[in-house]
């Protein structure tokens, strides 16, 4: 028998975008408020993991085509980068370094290295959680 | 600021990243993999010398002093034990290229080896306690899918074993952790050793310290060594050369560090509770290492065995004895390395693991059967062998401080040692050749290599034990006077 | 307060306990699931419970809370995800390779 999901499938396709921008939203309050880069990264996931349950594998592969494992090294290699780029300025490893920027639309804005790291984190966590899904459902 | 000192941990963590892009081109992944192996030595190697022209150094990441920031502290001991950490490493990859199979290294097996480096480096290196539970942590992570790899029903069973007892412990290390920092409020290793010197090691920071040493010896097999034997036969011979030459030592690592440097003011009760636990180690692993016809599980016990001699060293606590087993610790990795790939070797060319069924390899393969002779006698401590100055120089110690029991059964567990490896030697290459020249599995060069290599290594490091000895001798000199340690973290201005 | 989380904590171990102590898989991993969470409970009391300015920010406040046993947790609470879902996954796989999740019946080596 073939399951109705119209309702859950038309939600989805709304509800999706809401968690990536909470998503977001929680990871760049991270830098002064409770949020970040991990906690960021678990919320994204949850819409990926969302979408790969309401749809199945190959439908959601075809629109993502990325290979989480990847993600999942390159946010490391992102964090590990931030620290090394410090080594590369002469200061100690992992140091980072912020301070405030003219931009066009947002005026004065802090923009810091911590950043580039969180970013990292928040990489590695929907690269791992995401592998972690797909491994146990792909062989059922 | 020293950032070269993150180099042994940052080299393999980028290698393993970057590996894992490589994942299709196996040729690349093997060049690149011993190219990061080699670079790791030369800084290991580098920082060693540094250390014995400036001093103990220190990195503070992020520029945060100590006690508040997290900071990598290379002494030499804990520097030649990252250097022999590289150089084994870099030789059991070499048998890894024609022994573990196109299906391991496509499924990331190198990237998972290098982040197991990481993290030993990284417990080896830091000078923060809740560090050492993260870098533990790193390390365990990447042996528990090194010891699933593959999928053997063997493996997964033996491997929820292995892991459950980990979990448990690493959970049981940071309720020490916890307990420790609400005492005394800092966990800063040398910070923790000045507040524990002012405020004196009461019963509440003994019973504390046994938490740690609970949960060091459940990582290390000292007593707490059930688990050992089951899961370091059950993954591929690389992988348990890796585990039986790694693990466990990073575990007796911790072990050194945390009972010379902060638990030092009681020895009446954990040093003597770590004098006991060895003992029982070494006569339990005598027992399981002359009982079993099981090739993999007498080379298993072998290693619970030598927890238990290097631990001795560490429970009489003289000066003389932690020369010895540093000596010992050193030796231990490459040995253990060079035993388990001998044992996993005979157990690919004759198909069985059982001593019984194994008879006369030394016709077939002389080389094999010569290398387990020295691996044998270099264990049994005979010199010039590798093996014989750490067990003098731990007997030495233990008649300095008088345990003569502990002395007995250290000596009396090298007997038991040397009687297991004879009957699998007696068993397994001499009688009567019952493979004939024809249908013999032919031994590769790949796998020949790297264990004439490390034959090389324990004679070498025999003969040349003079040139190790003024490391050696500041490594020991260092642990024995916490001062030294200290002054060198807790000074800002360096 | 402390007394009070300490007691939870103590009632988290005597259920973790029980847990890791039965004989099916599933419910030795949740044991260690509980466990971990009790541990970190235990951080954070020995941190103290108390309300207060963020530390590193602000020089003026009453009273600053202890910000390090929250970067603990933090920290251990990832490793505790990455070692469960690890575990979990494995426990998957092994039952689909051996059709129990019953520990009795997994015994290792049948030879010695």
């Amino acid at each position: 028998m073939k399951i109705n999901d119209v309702i859950l499938q038309t939600v989805t396709k709304i509800v999706v975008f809401i968690i990536l921008t909470f998503g977001v939203e929680l990871f760049l309050s991270g830098h002064y408020n409770p949020g970040g880069g991990f906690i960021g990264g678990l919320v994204l996931s949850s819409a990926f993991v969302l979408l790969y349950l309401v749809f199945d594998i190959e439908t959601v592969h075809k629109g993502i085509p990325f290979d989480f494992k990847k993600v999942a090294a390159f946010g490391v290699l992102l964090a590990v980068g931030t620290g090394l780029g410090s080594v590369l300025f002469g200061a100690s490893f992992l140091t980072q370094t912020a301070s405030y920027f003219n931009l066009p639309v947002f005026g004065a804005t802090e923009l810091s290295t911590v950043m580039l790291f969180e970013a990292g984190v928040a990489l590695t966590v929907v690269g791992v959680v995401v592998t972690i899904i797909l491994s146990i459902s792909e062989d059922v | 600021m020293n950032n070269i000192l993150v180099m042994p941990m940052i080299i393999p963590l980028l290698t393993g990243i970057l590996l894992v892009f490589l994942r299709p081109y196996v040729l690349v992944q093997r060049v690149f993999s011993l190219v990061s192996i080699a670079a790791t030595v030369a800084v290991s190697v580098t920082i060693l010398n540094l250390i014995q022209s400036d001093g103990i150094l220190r990195l503070d990441f992020g520029g945060w002093l100590p006690p508040y920031g997290i900071s990598f502290v290379a002494d030499s001991f804990s520097m030649l034990l990252v250097l022999t950490t590289a150089i084994v490493t870099g030789i059991l990859l070499i048998y890894a290229f024609s022994s573990i199979g196109r299906a391991h290294e496509n499924m990331f097996f190198y990237p998972f080896v290098f982040f197991l480096i990481a993290g030993v480096n990284g417990s080896f290196l830091t000078g923060d306690l809740f560090n050492l539970f993260v870098c533990f942590e790193v390390m365990l992570l990447s042996s528990y899918v090194l010891i699933t790899l593959g999928g053997r029903k063997v493996q997964l069973v033996e491997s929820i074993k292995y892991i459950a007892i980990n979990v448990l412990s690493s959970w049981f290390f940071l309720v020490g952790i916890a307990y420790l920092y609400g005492t005394v409020g800092t966990l800063n290793m040398a910070h923790l050793s000045v507040r524990i010197a002012e405020v004196g090691q009461g019963s509440l920071l003994t019973v504390i310290s046994i938490i740690f040493l609970i949960v060091f010896s459940l990582k290390s097999g000292l007593l707490l060594y059930f688990w050992l034997p089951g899961s370091y036969s059950a993954p591929p011979t690389v992988v348990a050369a890796l585990f039986g030459a790694l693990l466990t030592k990073v575990g007796i690592y911790a072990m050194f560090r945390v009972f010379t440097l902060i638990f030092y003011h009681e020895p009446g009760v954990t040093h003597l509770m770590i004098g006991i636990m060895a003992a029982i180690t070494m006569i339990g692993g005598s027992i399981g290492a002359i009982a079993y016809n099981d090739i993999r599980k007498i080379v298993s016990y072998n290693v619970v065995i030598a927890v238990g001699f290097i631990l001795v060293g560490l429970a009489v606590s003289t000066e003389v004895a932690i020369q010895g087993s540093i000596y010992y610790l050193i030796h231990d990795m490459i040995i253990k390395a060079l035993l388990f790939l001998i044992a996993g070797t005979m157990i690919y060319l004759t198909g069985t693991a059982r001593i019984q069924n194994m008879s006369g390899l030394i016709r077939n393969y002389p080389l094999l059967g010569w290398l387990f002779f020295i691996t044998m006698l270099s264990l049994a401590g005979i010199p010039p062998l590798s093996g014989f100055i750490g067990k003098v120089y731990v007997g030495q110690g233990a008649i300095e401080a008088g345990a003569f029991v502990l002395l007995a059964i250290a000596f009396l567990s090298s007997i038991f040692v040397l009687y297991s490896l004879l009957r699998i030697f007696l068993n397994c290459f001499w009688g009567e050749t019952i493979i004939n020249e024809d249908d013999d599995v032919p031994l590769k060069k790949g796998m020949l290599i790297p264990m004439v290599l490390f034959g090389i290594l324990t004679i070498a490091l025999g003969v040349g034990a003079e040139g190790l000895a003024p490391y050696v001798t500041d490594a020991a000199h260092t642990l024995m006077n916490p001062k030294i340690y200290i002054d060198a973290v807790l000074n800002s201005d360096s | 307060m402390e007394t009070l989380i300490t007691i939870l904590v103590g009632v988290l171990v005597t259920v973790a306990v029980y847990l890791l102590l039965s004989k099916s898989l599933v419910r030795v991993i949740l044991g260690t699931a509980i466990l971990s969470h009790a541990v970190h409970l235990l951080l954070m009391t020995m941190g103290r419970l108390k309300k207060g300015a963020v530390p590193l920010l602000g020089e003026n406040a009453e009273s600053y809370t202890d910000a390090l046993p929250q970067a603990l947790i933090l920290t251990a609470i990832v490793i505790s995800f990455a070692v469960t879902s690890f575990l979990l996954v494995l426990a998957y796989r092994t039952y689909k390779e051996t059709g129990s999740d019953n520990l009795d019946a997994l015994r290792g080596f049948k030879d010695e």
